[in-house]
């Protein structure tokens, strides 16, 4: 346990002391929402009716480009290879540098969503709905992106191969995220919609350290 | 059963029994396959509603059902090289990820030209067509993650962890026509329960079925082979196969 600690307070002291790393996912969600209005239409209506799904497929492509730092650099510096011989579990220490990654990139995600979705004229009422489905939804992507980044990490290239094999296991947790903020617009139930998504989170919580920790067994010995 | 399954996992002893046992799947796959299109294609009775143009269904299902087991069969391949390090095992996934993904793309390629009579349309996002789609990237996926591994053994083990991470696709495909009521219709027919479709229709669908089964059966095996070859070349048993006097007299009159 306090090995995990000590993990959750290190990467936290590091990623806070590289604020770029930190700002650029928030920077190119925006820039990217910015690109829609501009390819597509200005008209408020059209936006508002297409803001959900371009808000989560969004969030979603600023959350995977971060994903490929997550073991990099300790990979670079050796680190990696010091919490693979450490006597404690390395499905638990993995766990704890997820938790990180979510808190510094999908949560700040989830809570700049809002705004960016007042720039799309997301009709009121959603918001909540836009914030909460984020955040559980991106604490999942946390968990599925980190076995690709741990199965790439090895590799000089892995960036593009990352996102091949990350975005194909993501699909449920978009649908039914987006499928949260449409149920918000339209008055129906948004609670089923995050249940799944609580559901989700919860059995890739369950799996995910494994396959993580198995995964970056197989980088570090390749 | 153990000293079986020992056996199964050495190269050298799955080589000599696959060569025996392909030619008879060959055989069985061929005559499944000429009987079962024949059957289907030209005798079977018209639908009464899609008419003639149902006739795809004797590629479509079975080439989507095969899609499907091959993952299942790639995932559990990768778990027997995970857990007991058979080699053969990961050989054969290795060698099934191609034939899945041209299984899944003529899937989604045979249901896309169905869907112009009967849907009017070429394609739909809808639950099936679309959680089928992603196999077809899972497939890809998986098959680029082994190659960009520059030792053999980390690729081999990357792709099986993926091919296991991946599996969770499989009930998503199965229950979607379930779960969301879409344009794609629900499961024609099942094990557990008579067939809707009269028997002149659903026969020649159960023999292409066997027949495409019996078929990746065979060319699994054939394909495990010339990896078994190519992985062991430098092993002995194998540079005795290849300067065996039978074989080199047979070379040399091909010349």
């Amino acid at each position: 346990m306090t090995a995990v600690k000590a993990t959750l307070l290190r990467d936290l002291t590091l990623l806070l002391r590289r604020r770029g790393d930190i700002l650029n996912p928030l920077v190119f969600f925006a820039l990217v929402i910015t690109l829609f209005p501009m390819a597509i239409s200005p008209n408020p209506e059209l936006l508002a009716m297409i803001a959900p799904g371009l808000l989560w497929v969004a969030a979603l492509l600023a959350a995977l480009l971060s994903l490929d730092s997550l073991f990099r650099s300790d990979y670079d510096d050796g680190s990696l290879e010091q919490l693979l011989l450490a006597p404690h579990s390395l499905a638990a220490l993995s766990l704890a540098k997820v938790v990180v990654h979510w808190l510094l990139t999908g949560l700040p995600l989830a809570l700049i969503a809002p705004l960016l979705g007042i720039m799309l004229s997301l009709p009121s009422g959603s918001y909540a709905a836009l914030t909460l489905s984020l955040a559980l939804g991106s604490a999942s992507l946390s968990l599925i992106g980190a076995i690709g980044a741990a199965l790439t990490v090895g590799l000089a290239r892995g960036g593009v191969l990352l996102s091949l094999l990350v975005l194909p296991l993501t699909i449920p947790i978009l649908i039914f995220g987006a499928g949260a903020v449409q149920a918000a617009i339209v008055g129906s139930g948004v609670a089923a919609h995050l249940a799944i998504l609580g559901a989700l989170l919860a059995a890739s919580l369950m799996l995910a350290p494994w396959a993580i920790a198995a995964s970056l067994r197989i980088s570090i010995n390749g | 059963m153990w000293a079986f399954i020992h056996k199964l996992g050495s190269p050298r002893w799955f080589y000599g029994i696959s060569a025996k046992i392909q030619p008879w799947f060959w055989a069985a796959a061929v005559l499944l396959l000429v009987v079962g299109s024949l059957w289907g294609l030209v005798f079977a009775p018209a639908d009464y509603q899609q008419g003639n143009s149902f006739r795809i269904i004797y590629v479509h299902v079975p080439a989507a059902l095969l899609a499907q087991s091959i993952f299942i069969a790639m995932a559990v391949s990768g778990l027997v090289f995970m857990v007991w390090k058979i080699k053969v095992a990961d050989m054969a996934a290795t060698v099934m990820a191609p034939f899945g993904a041209v299984m899944t793309f003529i899937a989604l390629f045979s249901g896309a030209v169905w869907g112009v009579p009967t849907w009017g349309t070429w394609w739909m996002w809808d639950a099936r067509l679309t959680s089928m789609l992603i196999l077809l990237f899972l497939y890809l996926g998986i098959i680029a993650l082994r190659g960009a591994f520059a030792r053999r053994d980390s690729g081999s083990r990357a792709a099986s962890v993926l091919t296991m991470v991946g599996i969770i696709n499989i009930p998503i495909i199965k229950y979607s026509v379930d779960w969301w009521y879409t344009l794609h219709q629900p499961a024609s027919f099942t094990l557990t329960s008579r067939p809707t479709m009269p028997t002149q229709m659903w026969l020649p669908l159960v023999i292409m079925l066997l027949g495409f089964y019996c078929f990746f059966i065979a060319i699994t095996l054939m394909r495990t082979r010339s990896e078994i070859l190519r992985r062991e070349a430098s092993k002995r048993w194998v540079q005795e196969l290849l300067t065996d006097p039978m074989l080199s007299t047979a070379t040399k009159k091909a010349h």
